[in-house]
């Protein structure tokens, strides 16, 4: 699961156009979460769920049967892009399929990130079928306590 | 290889069924369900799920699936946003042709869950001979 950092505008070609509608998109949507309430379908796959705490902010998604080898992550300024494929190997023989609810395909996803992130500082785990990107947040971002002073 | 982008498809919830004693949501795993000359297979997603707390329960020929998932977050972590819930998962299937009981093979690897069940091997056919008094 190769971890790649880009430094912001480098992205060629045709999908370039692509990736900044779906990250304006995202920035769109990203107004439309609610922690408590229904989970918001943006419709691209896959579904991710977005959590923090005091340093870190997580990104999650359910990727059942994907391959760890088969993922990509970039961090590209304040994007961060999962992109990979899930392969549903094909059975030997002749078989016969009583049901099939299980696809198989690729999938790019571009998120917009609440901060920058401490491009050394990201961990990736792919654990279950659940894919975790844990990424530093800078000091700047992170709660501070302020001392009232006493005049 | 196929070039198609997959499409997001939301997590159908099992139907209730009695009361449940562990809280959250419970969600239909997506399954594909083929046969073989030998044995019938089934491969279910279960993301999140660990290999220890999977249940296969085969009785008769009513076959429950069911896994149970961690918390969604570890200590100290505020959901920012979220776009899909996670929750355990059960599945009942009524199976059509005789499963050798004692031959039933579960893989978990990947949140995907693996089942063959082997088919009881069919009574050959004999032909009885008629006495004759």
């Amino acid at each position: 699961m190769p971890i790649i950092f880009r430094e912001p505008g480098l992205t060629q070609g045709p999908l370039r156009e692509l990736e900044q509608l779906q990250r304006r998109m995202d920035r769109f949507f990203q107004g439309t979460f609610s922690p408590e309430g229904s989970p918001w379908q943006v419709g691209v796959y896959p579904l991710v769920n977005l959590s923090e705490d005091r340093d870190h902010i997580y990104v999650r998604a359910e990727l059942p049967g994907v391959r760890a080898e088969d993922l990509e992550i970039t961090i590209q300024d304040l994007s961060l892009i999962l992109r990979g494929e899930r392969k549903i190997a094909s059975e030997e023989k002749q078989v016969n399929y009583q049901r099939r609810e299980r696809e198989s395909g690729f999938f790019r996803r571009v998120l917009a990130l609440p901060s920058r992130v401490h491009p050394d500082k990201v961990e990736a785990t792919f654990k279950d079928g659940v894919l975790t990107i844990k990424l530093a947040k800078p000091e700047e971002v992170k709660p501070r306590k302020i001392k009232v002073k006493v005049a | 290889m196929t070039e198609k982008e997959l499409q997001v498809k939301a997590k159908a919830e099992a139907p209730a069924k009695g009361e449940r004693v562990r809280p959250g949501r419970v969600f239909l795993p997506a399954v594909d369900i083929f046969e073989t000359p030998e044995a019938l297979v089934l491969v279910a997603d279960m993301p999140g799920v660990p290999a220890d707390k999977v249940t296969v329960d085969l009785r008769d020929n009513q076959l429950i699936i069911s896994g149970e998932v961690g918390p969604p977050l570890s200590q100290g972590e505020t959901m920012v946003g979220q776009e899909y819930y996670t929750g355990d998962y059960i599945r009942e299937f009524h199976l059509g042709s005789l499963i050798d009981q004692g031959k039933i093979e579960a893989l978990m690897k990947d949140g995907v869950l693996r089942l063959v069940l082997a088919k009881v091997e069919r009574a050959k056919p004999r032909k009885i001979k008629v006495k004759t008094a």
